[in-house]
C-alpha cells in the first residue's frame, strides 16, 4: 500500500512537472524565444552561484558532522606516517579544490550571455600553459617524494626483534599461528590439510612441534614490539585490513605475503582514549571473497609483554593437542584474566 | 519516400551525387534502414538506445542494493514478490547483493559507458565531423553493433539462470571467479559472463578499428589532423586504447575459462576450498589482476576521453569562444593515452607487489595528474570572458568539469601508495571512481545528448525538463558520493552489505539512509529525462535551423535530417580549424569558409 502511494505521488509529481515544462515551451514561443532564453539563462546563472555557495557550506557542514566518526589517532608507527601523508594531501588538494570550483562556477555566473559582452577571442597563451604545467608538476613531485619515502619505510624489512604471527584467511574466517619458543614456523603443505590440521602443517618438521594454532579468538600482539604478519589464504583472495593501524595486505592463495608494523597502543589505552570500554581492534576482510565477506571479522588484542606472556603460557601447540593428549597439566587452569573472554566473536557466516 | 541512398562499402570515400527523389534500387526496406542498417547515424542511435536500456537496468540494481545498505534491518516484501528466493522475507540475501553489484558494475562500465557512450558518439560524430559519407567499413560497423547486441543477450540471460549471474565483483578476480565451489555466482553465471565479455571485446575491436581507419583515411579535403574538432581526437585516442587493451582482457578471460572448465592452473595454486583439496599448483592469481587491469585502467579512460572531447566542444561552442590551448588539449589527450597503459598496477599496491615496482607506479600515476590538470585549467580559461549560453548541454559540461576536479583530486590520494594502504578497497574508492568515472562520464554523455539531439532526430528536447534534470542530478551526485569519502576515511570496506557485526563501521546508519533516499530521487529524475528523450523523438519541437547552436563544425552543414551519405551534393571542403568563435568581431566562422585576405592570425 505504502509503495503504491509513493509510486502514485511520484507519477503525479512527474506529470505536473511535465505539463509545466511543456507549457513553458509554448509560452516561450509566444513571448519570443530570444527573450525566454535570456530569462532562463539568468535563472541558471543564478542557481550556479547559489550552488557554489551552498555547496561550499555543505562541504564544511559535512566535515563538521562526520569528522568525529572517522578513526582517531593511528595506533601504529606506520599509521602515524600514513595520517601525516593524508593530512598533507588533504590540505594541498583542498586548496586546489576550492580555487578551481570557485573559478568554474563563478565564471559560469559572471560570463553568462549578455548583449553587452563580446566573447574574447583567446585561443592560446603559451606562457600561461607552461605555468600551469609546471606548478602541478612541482606539487606532485613533493607528494610523490613524501609518499615514496614513507612507502619504503613501511614496506621495508621488519626490524630484527620483530615477533611473527601467521594469519590465514578462508571462507569466512581467520586462523592464526604463533611460531612458539623456537621463533620459527614449521613448514606447511596444503595437501596435508585435515580437520585436525587446518593449516596443513608438516609434522615431520620439528619446527612445527611448538607452533600454536588458534582460531575463533583474538590475535594477541605486544605493544611497542614490531610484529611481522605472514599472510596466507586457503581458497580465494582475502585481505587483512587493520584500520586502526592503517595497514592492509591481501591474502593470496599460493603466494604468502607479509607486512610489519609496531602497535603503539594497547587495547586498554584505546578504550580509555575513545571513551569506549568495549573498544576492540578489528580485522576486516577487505577483498571480496564470497557471500560471507561482509561478516569476515577478526579481532586483535594489544597488551603488555607481561600480559602476553601470561596468555601465551596457557597455550598448547597443535602438535601437542593432537599427539600428546596425555598431559592434562598443560590445559589451562580456570580463566582468571577476564579480558579475553569478554570479547565476543562474530559467528562466521555459512 | 526515401531520402537516403544506399552506399556500397567500396564507394564510400567517393563523392556520390545524391538525388532526393531518386527511388529505384536505392529504396530501403524497414529492416535495412532501421535494424540491419549500415548507416553510421542509425548504428549510433542503436548503440544509444541499447545503452539506455542497460542504464535503466544497471541503475535499478543500484537502487535495490542501496535499499539494503540504507535500511539493512527493514524488510521490503515487494522484493520477494519480484525476486523470490533471492530476497526471502523481503530481505536481500548476500548472494543476491553480490550478484547485483557485480552486474551493476559490469553493465555500467562496459555496456553503458563504453558501448553506449563511444558507440553512440563515435558513430554519430566521426563521419559527420571529419566530412565522410560513412565509416570506412559500414558492414563491420553494423557487425560491431550486433556483436554488442549478442553480448547483451548473453549477459541478460545470465540474470535468469538458477544459480544467478556472476557475483565476484566486476573485476572477477580468481580464484573466487574460478572455483565453482566458492560461490553461487561462480557457477554457470560466470561462464556466461566470460562469453558475453568475449563477444563484447569483438564488438569493441570492430568498432575501434573502424573509427581509427575512418579518422585517418577519410577526412574531407582540407581537414588536416590539427583541424579536427577535439571530439574526434578524443574518440580517436579512445579507439586506440580499446584496440590495444581489450585483447589483453580477452586473453585473461580465456585463461580463466580454461581454469574453470579444463583443469588448467594459470591462476590457481595451493587451494583448499570448503575442505576440498584441489590438485592445482604453480599458478598465480595475481597474474589475472595484471591482465585485468592492463585493460581495466585504460578502460576508465576509454570511458572518460569521449566525455572530455564532447565537453571541450560544447564549452567552446556555448561560450562563443575558441577552446583555450587546442594544442595543449591535444597534447594532454596524447599524454593521458600513453600513461593510461603505464599505471595499471596502482590497483594492486597491496597485493604483495614488489615495493620498488610499486614506487615506479606511484610516480607514473601521479604523472597522469599533470595532463589532467592542464585540461581543467584550459576548460576554465575557455569559460573566462566568454559569453556563455547556459543550455542544459553547457550545464552538464560544466558539471563534468566540477566532478572531474573532485574525483581527480581524490585520485591523488589513491595514487600515492602510502595512503592507498589505508584507503584501498574502502568506500573512499567507491566514492572516487563514481565521481570521476561514473557520474562525470554520465554528465559528458548527457551533455552530448542535449547538444546533438537536434542532429540525431531533427527535433528539440524540452529544456525546462533538462534544467531540472541537471540540477537535481548534480546536487544528488554530490550528496550521494561526497560523504561516502568519510566512510572510507573511517576504513569501511567496500562490498559490505551489513555492518551490524562491526564495531568500527556501524555508526554511519543515518548517512547510509540519506544516501539511499537521494539515490532513489536521482534515479527517478533520470527516468524523467528518458521520458523527455523518447517523447521528444516523436513529439519534440521540430528543428528549423540546420545550425541551431551556431557551430563551426561540419555536422551542422548537413541537412536537418541527413540521409545515408550525409551531404546532398559534394562533401564540403574545410579551410580552417574548428574553433573560430568570436574572431574579428564575428559570432563564428564555419570551418567551410575560406580564410579571408585580411583576417587576423592567432
Ligand atoms: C544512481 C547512481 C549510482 C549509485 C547510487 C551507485 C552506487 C554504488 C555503490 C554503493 C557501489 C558499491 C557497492 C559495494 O561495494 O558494496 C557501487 C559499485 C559500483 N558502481 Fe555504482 N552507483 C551509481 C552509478 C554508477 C555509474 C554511473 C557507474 C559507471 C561507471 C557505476 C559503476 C560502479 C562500479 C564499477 C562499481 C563497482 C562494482 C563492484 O564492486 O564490482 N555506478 N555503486
Ligand atoms: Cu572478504
Ligand atoms: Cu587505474
Amino acid at each position: 500500500m505504502q509503495t503504491f502511494f509513493i509510486v502514485a505521488i511520484l507519477l503525479l509529481g512527474f506529470l505536473i512537472t511535465f505539463q509545466i515544462a511543456k507549457a513553458s515551451e509554448y509560452v516561450s514561443v509566444i513571448r519570443g524565444e530570444e527573450k525566454a532564453k535570456r530569462q532562463t539563462n539568468k535563472v541558471n546563472a543564478f542557481i550556479m552561484l547559489a550552488f557554489l555557495i551552498l555547496g561550499l557550506i555543505g562541504v564544511y557542514y559535512c566535515n563538521e558532522s562526520l569528522k568525529g566518526k572517522i578513526l582517531g589517532e593511528a595506533a601504529s608507527n606506520h599509521g602515524k606516517h600514513i595520517d601525516t601523508m593524508l593530512d598533507i594531501t588533504i590540505a594541498l588538494t583542498g586548496v586546489v579544490f576550492i580555487i578551481t570550483q570557485v573559478l568554474l562556477f563563478w565564471f559560469g555566473y559572471k560570463y553568462q550571455e549578455s548583449d553587452k559582452r563580446k566573447a574574447f577571442y583567446y585561443p592560446h597563451n603559451n606562457k600561461l600553459e607552461v605555468i600551469w604545467t609546471v606548478i602541478p608538476a612541482i606539487a606532485l613531485t613533493v607528494l610523490v617524494g613524501f609518499g615514496i619515502f614513507y612507502w619504503f619505510k613501511i614496506t621495508g624489512d621488519a626490524p630484527a626483534n620483530a615477533m611473527e604471527v601467521e594469519i590465514t584467511g578462508s571462507q569466512f574466517k581467520w586462523e592464526f599461528r604463533y611460531p612458539g619458543k623456537d621463533k620459527t614456523f614449521g613448514k606447511k603443505y596444503y595437501k596435508k590439510t585435515t580437520g585436525d590440521n587446518p593449516l596443513g602443517q608438516i609434522w615431520e618438521d620439528g619446527a612445527n612441534r611448538d607452533d600454536i594454532y588458534a582460531t575463533g579468538e583474538p590475535m594477541h600482539l605486544v605493544v611497542n614490539k614490531p610484529v611481522r604478519l605472514v599472510i596466507n589464504a586457503k581458497d580465494v583472495i582475502h585481505d587483512v585490513g587493520l584500520i586502526h593501524f592503517r595497514m592492509k595486505m591481501d591474502a593470496v592463495p599460493g603466494t604468502p605475503t607479509t607486512m610489519w608494523f609496531t602497535p603503539t597502543k594497547t587495547t586498554k589505552d584505546m578504550a580509555k582514549e575513545t571513551g569506549n570500554p568495549d573498544f576492540v581492534f578489528e580485522i576486516s576482510c577487505d577483498q571480496m571473497c564470497g557471500k560471507g565477506h561482509t561478516n569476515m571479522r577478526g579481532e586483535i588484542i594489544v597488551e603488555t609483554q607481561e600480559e602476553y606472556d601470561v596468555w601465551m603460557a596457557k597455550k598448547e601447540s597443535q602438535y601437542d593437542k593432537l599427539f600428546n593428549k596425555k598431559q592434562p597439566a598443560t590445559t589451562p587452569a580456570p580463566d582468571t584474566t577476564k579480558q579475553t573472554t569478554s570479547v565476543t566473536m562474530s559467528k562466521p557466516n555459512h | 519516400m526515401s531520402d537516403t541512398i544506399h552506399i556500397h562499402p567500396g564507394s564510400v570515400g567517393h563523392d556520390v551525387a545524391h538525388d532526393d527523389h531518386h527511388h529505384g534500387h536505392h529504396e530501403q526496406s524497414f529492416v535495412t534502414k532501421y535494424i540491419f542498417s549500415q548507416d553510421h547515424k542509425t548504428i549510433g542511435k542503436q548503440f544509444l538506445v541499447t545503452g539506455i536500456i542497460w542504464a535503466v537496468i544497471g541503475g535499478l540494481f543500484s537502487v535495490l542494493f542501496r535499499l539494503q545498505l540504507g535500511f539493512p534491518n527493514q524488510t521490503f516484501p515487494i522484493l520477494e514478490t519480484f525476486f523470490g528466493h533471492w530476497a526471502e522475507g523481503g530481505q536481500i540475501k548476500p548472494e543476491f547483493y553480490y550478484a547485483l553489484i557485480t552486474m551493476h558494475g559490469t553493465v555500467l562500465v562496459f555496456f553503458v559507458l563504453t558501448a553506449g557512450l563511444s558507440g553512440t558518439f563515435a558513430n554519430l560524430l566521426i563521419p559527420l565531423q571529419v566530412g565522410a559519407r560513412d565509416m570506412a567499413s559500414p558492414f563491420l560497423n553494423m557487425l560491431s553493433y550486433w556483436f554488442f547486441f549478442l553480448a547483451s543477450v548473453v549477459m541478460l540471460a545470465s540474470l535468469f539462470i538458477q544459480t544467478g549471474p556472476a557475483a565476484g565483483g566486476w573485476t572477477v578476480y580468481p580464484p573466487l571467479s574460478a572455483l565453482h565451489q566458492a560461490s553461487e555466482g561462480s557457477k554457470l553465471g560466470m561462464d556466461l559472463w566470460i562469453v558475453s565479455m568475449a563477444l563484447f571485446v569483438v564488438s569493441a575491436l570492430l568498432g575501434g578499428l573502424n573509427y581509427i581507419t575512418t579518422i585517418l583515411n577519410m577526412r574531407t579535403k582540407g581537414m588536416s589532423m590539427t583541424r579536427l574538432p577535439l571530439t574526434i581526437w578524443a574518440l580517436f585516442f579512445t579507439a586506440v586504447l580499446g584496440v590495444l587493451s581489450f585483447p589483453v582482457l580477452l586473453s585473461g578471460l580465456i585463461l580463466l575459462l580454461f581454469d574453470r572448465n579444463l583443469g588448467t592452473s594459470f591462476y590457481l595454486s595451493d587451494i583448499v576450498v570448503n575442505g576440498e583439496i584441489l590438485p592445482n599448483e604453480g599458478g598465480s592469481s595475481i597474474l589475472f589482476q595484471h591482465l585485468f587491469w592492463f585493460l581495466g585502467h585504460p578502460e576508465v579512460y576509454i570511458i572518460l576521453l569521449p566525455a572530455m572531447g564532447m565537453v571541450s566542444e560544447i564549452l567552446s561552442v556555448n561560450s562563443r569562444k575558441p577552446i583555450f590551448g587546442y594544442m595543449a588539449m591535444l597534447g594532454s589527450l596524447f599524454a593521458i593515452a600513453i600513461l593510461a597503459f603505464l599505471v595499471w598496477a596502482h590497483h594492486m599496491f597491496v597485493t604483495g607487489l614488489n615495493p620498488f615496482l610499486g614506487s615506479v607506479f606511484v610516480l607514473l600515476t601521479l604523472l597522469i595528474a599533470v595532463p589532467s590538470a592542464i585540461k581543467v585549467f584550459n576548460w576554465l580559461t575557455t569559460l573566462w570572458r566568454g559569453n556563455i549560453r547556459l543550455f542544459p548541454s553547457t550545464l552538464f559540461a560544466i558539471g563534468f568539469v566540477s566532478l572531474f576536479i573532485s574525483g581527480g583530486l581524490t585520485g591523488i590520494f589513491l595514487g600515492n601508495s602510502t595512503i592507498d594502504i589505508h584507503l584501498h578497497d574502502t568506500m573512499f574508492v567507491v566514492a572516487h571512481f563514481h565521481i570521476v568515472m561514473g557520474v562525470a562520464s554520465m554528465f559528458g554523455m548527457f551533455a552530448g545528448i542535449y547538444h546533438w539531439f537536434p542532429k540525431m532526430f531533427g527535433r528539440n528536447l524540452n529544456f525546462t525538463l533538462g534544467y531540472i534534470h541537471f540540477w537535481v542530478t548534480i546536487v544528488g551526485a554530490y550528496l550521494i558520493f561526497w560523504p561516502m569519502h568519510y566512510e572510507g576515511f573511517a576504513g569501511m570496506p567496500r562490498r559490505y552489505l551489513d555492518k551490524s557485526v562491526w564495531k568500527s563501521f556501524n555508526n554511519f546508519g543515518d548517512l547510509d539512509a540519506m544516501i539511499t533516499i537521494v539515490s532513489i530521487i536521482v534515479f527517478a529524475v533520470q527516468l524523467m529525462f528518458l521520458f523527455n528523450f523518447f517523447y521528444s523523438i516523436f513529439k519534440g519541437r521540430k528543428v528549423t535551423n540546420n545550425n541551431p547552436w551556431g557551430s563551426t563544425t561540419l555536422e551542422w552543414t548537413t541537412p536537418i535530417n541527413p540521409g545515408h551519405g550525409n551531404w546532398t551534393g559534394e562533401i564540403p571542403e574545410v579551410h580552417r580549424w574548428a574553433y573560430d568563435y568570436g574572431k574579428d568581431g564575428r559570432e563564428f566562422i564555419p570551418q567551410t569558409e575560406p580564410v579571408g585576405a585580411n583576417e587576423s592570425k592567432h
